[in-house]
């Protein structure tokens, strides 16, 4: 089936690195850095494009290194679920290159490894995306996190460095306890590949004690990655520090990267670990969601909203994974989706409108509704998006994840659902609010920004690199309101794929019965 | 003999744990190096420790004699060296706080 295609695979990470190292020969020269950034991020689309093609029309790709067998030798797998989020990656890493083509990031940050780190960043992120061995997601785990520690912080301000302290010892003992739990899962099952995993443990009814506390384990171990209720408190206390380009990476791709180990351990290799285990990951993700919103509601600045806001987001898309049905999953990874556009996307404006007025704080922006109109549409559509007002993206996404919960008559969840979009709403419009549409401050320090910022002036013009980012990925906020119906289908194959493992361990394991066992 | 090991690393484990929840930065990060070594160790000991060859194949099958398994080893010697360069980051990260911040209680850094 599909010889030859196989490597298409492990291309996205190969792109990845490549252009890392490739950035790194060219140290000096940043607008080389620059274009090279631009170029990686369209070959991983091309790449991750054709993924999307090649496994919706033939199933899984696997890549075999060195030609072992599958139990055997490392894989990478490239399923509809990895290759859709692949994907996304690719464009959120081209929108984000696009905004630092001229001054998203300050020279300084620029000079010592910015572009190669991000590069980096995004090999760890599409490794973890596509490989097929539970040790192999460890690495790319490391790989992800070590490039995020060296981005977090670059720049060496105090507030990032005490930030930066949080951030790395919580993930590393998250990465200990990952690491732990891989040790015992082979100690019992003497395996880590996710095919070879899901077949021997699907003998189990119901998972047996030193198993179950494996799962937890695991559970633990992501949900620190991802952000989930007791275990989040590193992500406001770092978000906020480092400079945009820079948290609207992390926002959009280093939370999703836990979000998508759970649902891949979840639904693949625990699917049936017992209703207990999603008790707990349904209280998790409620409690979650609206501590999240709360947080983010309480903040008085753009960035500190968003960042406690990410929270929030997490929640439902755990939410779809405790519903556990096909059905469910399918909206969790729409709503995953949905959420890297949206988020990153209204990391950049907040990028836009810091270097617009000078700041992020709430009270001392203003008025940029009157002088930058096409930033407020843009700011306007994935703030709303992201809150669920129909035509946008958000308002889908939520929509099937409401409709799963009433399907199996969770209606604790259908309200904790929307109960939270109502505050999530209420925190997206304060920044309208104050930031867009009341007038700028007139007393106070930045008087002068201030009276600059009332000049209805186009000065900041549509076409600058930065606006042409923010405008493209709004307009994928957009398209996936437009086009939910074919994306739909799409998440649904994909959540298919992830609950009936058989088209998986297929491709993985094709000499299962054979050779092996 | 697994027994011993098991009772070694839960000694690691409540070290390194202990260590973590100092306020000292330094020992919070020898509280890592030590959780690392632990984790490391479950690894080491998953396969269940016996007095075995060395997994090589020099002609004659494997059946005949009890062999080690060489994944964890493999396993571990990965482990090992991203411990150590995340240890090195640590280090220097601390380095940096000292230098900059000029703290070395985790109260004295400022809160959010």
């Amino acid at each position: 089936m599909t010889v030859g295609m196989e490597w298409l695979a492990i291309a996205p990470p190969v792109v990845g690195l490549f252009t890392g190292i490739l950035c790194l020969f060219f140290w000096d020269k940043l607008c080389t850095q620059r274009i090279l950034q631009l170029l990686g991020a369209m070959a991983h689309f091309g790449f991750s494009f054709a993924l999307v093609i090649a496994v919706d029309a033939h199933g899984p790709l696997v890549a075999r290194m060195g030609g072992w067998a599958a139990p055997f030798g490392i894989v990478y797998v490239a399923d509809l679920f990895s290759a859709l989020l692949l994907l996304v990656t690719s464009i959120l890493w081209f929108a984000i290159a696009l905004y630092n083509f001229k001054g998203g990031i300050d020279k300084a940050r620029e000079r010592f490894a910015y572009h190669p780190l991000a590069a980096f960043l995004i090999f760890g992120v599409s490794g973890a995306f596509v490989t097929g061995d539970i040790f192999h997601l460890y690495v790319c785990f490391e790989i992800l996190l070590m490039a995020s520690f060296v981005l977090m912080v670059l720049g060496n301000e105090k507030e990032q460095l005490s930030g930066a302290l949080k951030y790395l010892v919580i993930n590393l003992i998250s990465s200990l306890f990952f690491l732990t739990a891989v040790g015992l899962l082979y100690a019992q099952v003497g395996t880590l590949n996710f095919a070879d995993l899901s077949v021997k443990l699907s003998s189990f009814d119901v998972l047996p004690p030193s198993l179950t506390m494996v799962a937890h384990l695991l559970l633990v171990a992501f949900g620190v990655k991802a952000g989930l209720f007791p275990l989040f408190y590193w992500l406001p206390a770092s978000y906020h520090n480092p400079p945009i380009p820079v948290i609207a990476l992390f926002a959009g791709l280093l939370t999703k990267v836990g979000l998508y180990s759970l649902i891949r351990v979840f639904t693949f290799i625990f699917p049936h670990s017992g209703t207990s285990t999603f008790h707990w990951i349904w209280w998790l993700s409620v409690l979650t969601m609206i501590v999240g919103v709360i947080g983010a509601v309480s903040k008085m600045s753009i960035r500190r909203i968003l960042s406690v806001h990410i929270i929030s987001q997490v929640g439902y898309v755990t939410l779809g994974l405790a519903l556990k049905s096909p059905v469910a999953i399918a909206a969790a990874i729409y709503y995953m989706v949905h959420n890297m556009f949206a988020k990153t996307n209204l990391f950049l404006i907040s990028g836009v409108v810091e270097s617009e007025s000078g700041t992020d704080y709430l009270k001392k922006t203003g008025g940029l509704f009157k002088s930058h109109l096409w930033l407020s549409v843009l700011f306007l559509v994935s703030a709303l998006g992201l809150a669920g007002i129909p035509p946008l993206s958000g308002f889908f996404a939520k929509l099937f994840l409401v409709k799963a919960a009433i399907a199996q008559d969770e209606l604790w969840s259908v309200a904790a659902a929307l109960g939270v979009s109502v505050f999530t709403l209420f925190s997206m419009i304060k920044i309208w609010n104050y930031a867009f549409w009341k007038n700028p401050p007139a007393d106070g320090v930045s008087d002068a920004e201030a009276k600059k910022a009332i000049q209805p002036s186009f000065a900041i013009s549509i076409f600058t690199p930065q606006m042409i980012s923010v405008t493209l990925l709004a307009g994928f906020v957009l398209g996936m309101g437009v086009f939910a119906g074919p994306l739909w289908e799409l998440s649904l194959k994909a959540a298919n794929g992830l609950t009936d493992t058989k088209a998986y361990v297929d491709a993985v394991l094709p000499y299962q019965g054979e050779i092996y066992r | 003999m697994e027994a011993w090991i098991v009772i070694v690393v839960a000694v690691l484990m409540a070290l390194g744990f202990y260590l973590l929840m100092q306020r000292s930065i330094s020992r919070i990060v020898l509280g890592l190096l030590v959780l690392s070594n632990a984790a490391n160790m479950v690894i080491f000991t998953s396969p269940g420790l016996l007095r075995a060859k060395a997994p090589l194949i020099a002609g004659e099958s494997l059946a005949g004699f009890p062999h080690a398994d060489p994944l964890p080893q493999a396993l571990i010697l990965t482990a090992i060296v991203i411990g150590m360069g995340v240890l090195a980051f640590a280090l220097g990260l601390v380095f940096k706080i000292k230098k900059i911040l000029d703290i070395e209680d985790v109260d004295e850094m400022r809160q959010e």
